[in-house]
């Protein structure tokens, strides 16, 4: 099933405010913003009602898990780009860790292709750094970013690159092809059979910790490393104050690092783990309200470049169990606007201007994601989600577009909901729903 | 109290409550018919993931002393990958009507998770979680130090209970130190850094590394089974290290006051954390502990079913 819209020529999107600044009309024509005119100036065939709601660039995840081919019982790439749509997005990077891996330039043109069939958003595969996600022999890595899906950012995500000469030849490799390693930064000795962030409450609750010496000894090295090769290096959902700090210094020396933070790590802590609910387990785990204050700041100063969803999903099977026996992740591409509404917004940690850096032009950037995160402006490819501000709504997963249900945040009040999306000039989502 | 999940729902009052119940349960035990007619028609399972002959039948025992119709329910593994799961074992039991279930499982939080996750109805009982919580051992261990050291009433107020071993991976020391601080005991936990978890410091109790300076100021002496394997995890360098910095021999013994008692979960690890000479010395009340986990397992029951009007 394709949602590949035929394209108007000519789109207004009349009374939006870019970046929540002055309303204007939005022309849109042949898939570029051709003019950005006075509020009810602009006029074609097809208008829409955009009266008051924030304009920013299409939004662009770094980080999402669509899960096929393997397990497509737990969501699909088509199910997926809805999510994603919906949440505002248009493009989404989809990692590695499929059912075969995402390791053969095979692989990743399929993905790639499934994406183009879906036609909600552009679907850029991640490629696995070693075969199989092994962790002992380099992939494939020239032949994925020659391949028709041209893969630049290679992940192992979901496990880490822990041999150190391995992520060394990767950080150098990838150079040729202007590639970058997004590193899943976990020491894996220290978090042998790890349930939660460890701490107090893990030794009163009895499960296996998850220290934060595993995320930021891997940071440390890692960012040592890429300045020792001069190779750019990303570092995907940091999750610790520490963390924080060790990139801070490293873009204080001027290394090439770029670093993630999730939505859920920007709002929930590890005190959810009481009930010992699966559904809030997630790696890296949830940790203390002091690392969620330093991820704030981290994201507010600019050392944390990105929010990135890590969108998850699980089949309930995989949810529906105890505690030991439940798998890690969280649904994220329809909250993760909301979330960073809520957390960095809305409490002046961030104006608009950032929210759209953070969650579209950085991690275009990064991910040489070409055509997106190119701002609301006269020439910019027309890829843009349409937010209303004021709304609030309450998450049911049920009511999510995933095939999962493994929401954390069922139940909650969230602000802000996407309105409009357009992708390259096509109206993907209007008032909210899929444009079919 | 709906469920008993966790040393900590109870507060003193419950706790004492539980005892004293114990206590006139325990008499019961010396009568030639060891029975009471308080639950019959009610089902209890005795749902255990893990094997653990001895807490089982001490729950059967129990179950039955009060006449209840006793399912003994053995899983094997429980992920979905290694067969049946929690969920699909649970309404199982829900359509057998269970009216209680006294779970035995080994991932921390599972009997939370039974008694929350909506799919039974029934009270739950955690006959120990992983490395989480092991309740009734605690109040068997409470009922066991208020009979030898506080003429089997009351609280255990300024009692000092000396715990020594692996604490990280022990549910007896997480559910002891929860409820003896209830009751108003000064705990002391000792072990080798390694093996105590990470945030000890701030559970209601003092942390020691050294044996010999915790045994002359306490009343009670626990010792946790300590495994020989944890040495290649490198908790430890050998057994015999461990031993001898941490094993309670007949010199350490010595060392206690005399009215002093010496208490072990059990299975115990003769030579390893108790010599053989002090697990059969007189100051080891370790048979009697197993006799006061029928009663107050017995108590347990007792108070989660609402004694014999047989409604829910």
């Amino acid at each position: 099933m394709s949602h590949e819209a035929t394209a108007p020529e000519t789109v207004v999107l009349r009374g939006a405010r870019p970046y929540g600044e002055d309303q204007v009309d939005i022309v849109v024509r042949d898939g570029v913003i051709a003019e950005l005119a006075p509020p009810g100036t602009g006029s074609a065939a097809v208008v829409v009602d955009a009266d008051g709601l924030v304009a920013l660039p299409g939004l662009v995840d770094l980080h999402t898990h669509l899960r096929e081919p393997g397990r497509e019982d737990a969501e699909t790439v088509e199910t997926g780009s809805r999510a994603a749509a919906l949440g505002g997005y248009t493009a989404v990077f989809a990692m590695a860790n499929t059912l075969p891996v995402a390791d053969t330039a095979g692989v990743v043109e399929q993905v790639w292709r499934l994406g183009q069939e879906a036609g909600l958003v552009d679907v850029f595969p991640v490629g696995a750094v070693t075969v199989g996600l092994g962790g002992t022999q380099l992939a494939e890595l020239g032949a994925m970013a020659g391949s028709a899906a041209r893969v630049r950012v290679f992940s192992d995500d979901g496990k880490c690159v822990h041999d150190a000469v391995l992520m060394r030849r990767a950080l150098e490799y990838v150079k040729a092809f202007d590639g970058v390693i997004a590193q899943h930064a976990q020491e894996p000795r220290l978090t042998e059979d790890a349930q939660m962030n460890e701490g107090v409450l893990s030794g009163v609750l009895g499960l296996t910790g998850w220290p934060a010496v595993a995320e930021e000894s891997v940071i440390a090295r890692d960012v040592l490393l890429a300045h020792h090769v001069g190779s750019r290096l990303h570092v995907c959902h940091v999750s610790t104050a520490g963390s924080v700090d060790i990139i801070r210094w490293a873009k204080a020396r001027g290394i090439e690092v770029t670093a993630e933070v999730t939505p859920h790590h920007l709002l929930l802590t590890e005190d959810l783990v009481r009930s010992y609910d699966p559904v809030y387990k997630v790696n890296p785990p949830l940790r203390t309200s002091a690392d969620v204050e330093a991820l704030w700041e981290g994201l507010a100063d600019g050392t944390i470049d990105v929010v990135a969803t890590d969108h998850a999903p699980h089949a309930l099977e995989d949810k529906d169990c105890e505690w030991g026996a439940a798998a890690f992740g969280m649904l994220g591409l329809q909250t993760a606007l909301s979330v960073v509404v809520q957390t960095m917004l809305l409490t002046g940690r961030l104006d608009w201007r950032g929210v759209a850096d953070r969650m579209s032009v950085a991690p275009a950037r990064i991910g040489r994601a070409h055509g997106h995160g190119a701002g609301v402006q006269r020439g910019a490819t027309a890829s843009i989600v349409l937010v209303d501000p004021e709304a609030t709504w309450v998450v049911d997963p049920e009511g999510l577009a995933s095939k999962s249900r493994n929401s954390p945040y069922r139940g909650m009040e969230l602000p802000a909901q996407v309105r409009h999306v357009l992708r390259a000039g096509r109206i993907t989502v209007r008032d909210g729903e899929l444009a079919s | 109290m709906r469920h008993l999940l966790s040393a900590a729902d109870l507060d003193a009052e419950a706790a004492i409550l539980v005892l004293d119940t114990a206590a006139e349960l325990a008499a019961v035990t010396d009568r030639s018919v060891k029975k009471l007619p308080t639950l019959r028609g009610r089902t209890v399972v005795n749902l255990f993931f893990e094997d653990s002959t001895r807490t089982r039948i001490s729950f059967e025992m129990a179950a039955k002393r009060l006449s209840a119709d006793v399912i003994n329910f053995a899983a094997k593994g429980s992920s979905v990958s290694k067969g049946e799961s929690l969920k699909d074992t649970a309404l199982t039991l829900e359509a057998m009507g269970a009216d209680a279930v006294v779970i035995r499982h080994h991932a921390s939080g599972a009997p939370h998770r039974l008694a929350t996750a909506g799919w039974i109805a029934g009270a739950v009982v955690n006959a120990g979680d992983g490395t989480h919580e092991h309740p009734t051992q605690a109040l068997l261990d409470a009922f066991t130090l208020r009979r030898h050291l506080r003429g089997g009433t009351g609280g255990l107020d300024g009692l000092r209970v000396t715990i020594v071993g692996d604490v990280l991976h022990s549910r007896v020391a997480r559910s002891n130190v929860l409820l003896l601080a209830t009751l108003g005991a000064d705990v002391t936990l000792v072990a080798p850094p390694t093996l105590l978890p990470t945030g000890v410091h701030e559970w209601p109790c003092r942390v020691s590394y050294d044996i010999d300076e915790a045994l002359p100021s306490s009343d009670a002496v626990m010792m946790l089974r300590v495994q020989a394997e944890r040495m290649h995890d490198a908790y430890f360098p050998s057994a015999r290290e461990y031993s001898r910095a941490y094993g309670l021999d007949r010199d350490r013994l010595g060392a206690l006051p005399d009215h002093a008692i010496v208490m072990h979960p059990g299975p115990m690890n003769r030579g390893m954390e108790i010599s053989a000479e002090v697990a059969d010395s007189d100051r080891a009340v370790m048979v009697e502990q197993v006799t006061n986990g029928v009663s107050v397992r017995m108590a347990v029951l007792y108070l989660l079913l609402g004694g014999s009007t047989g409604e829910k």
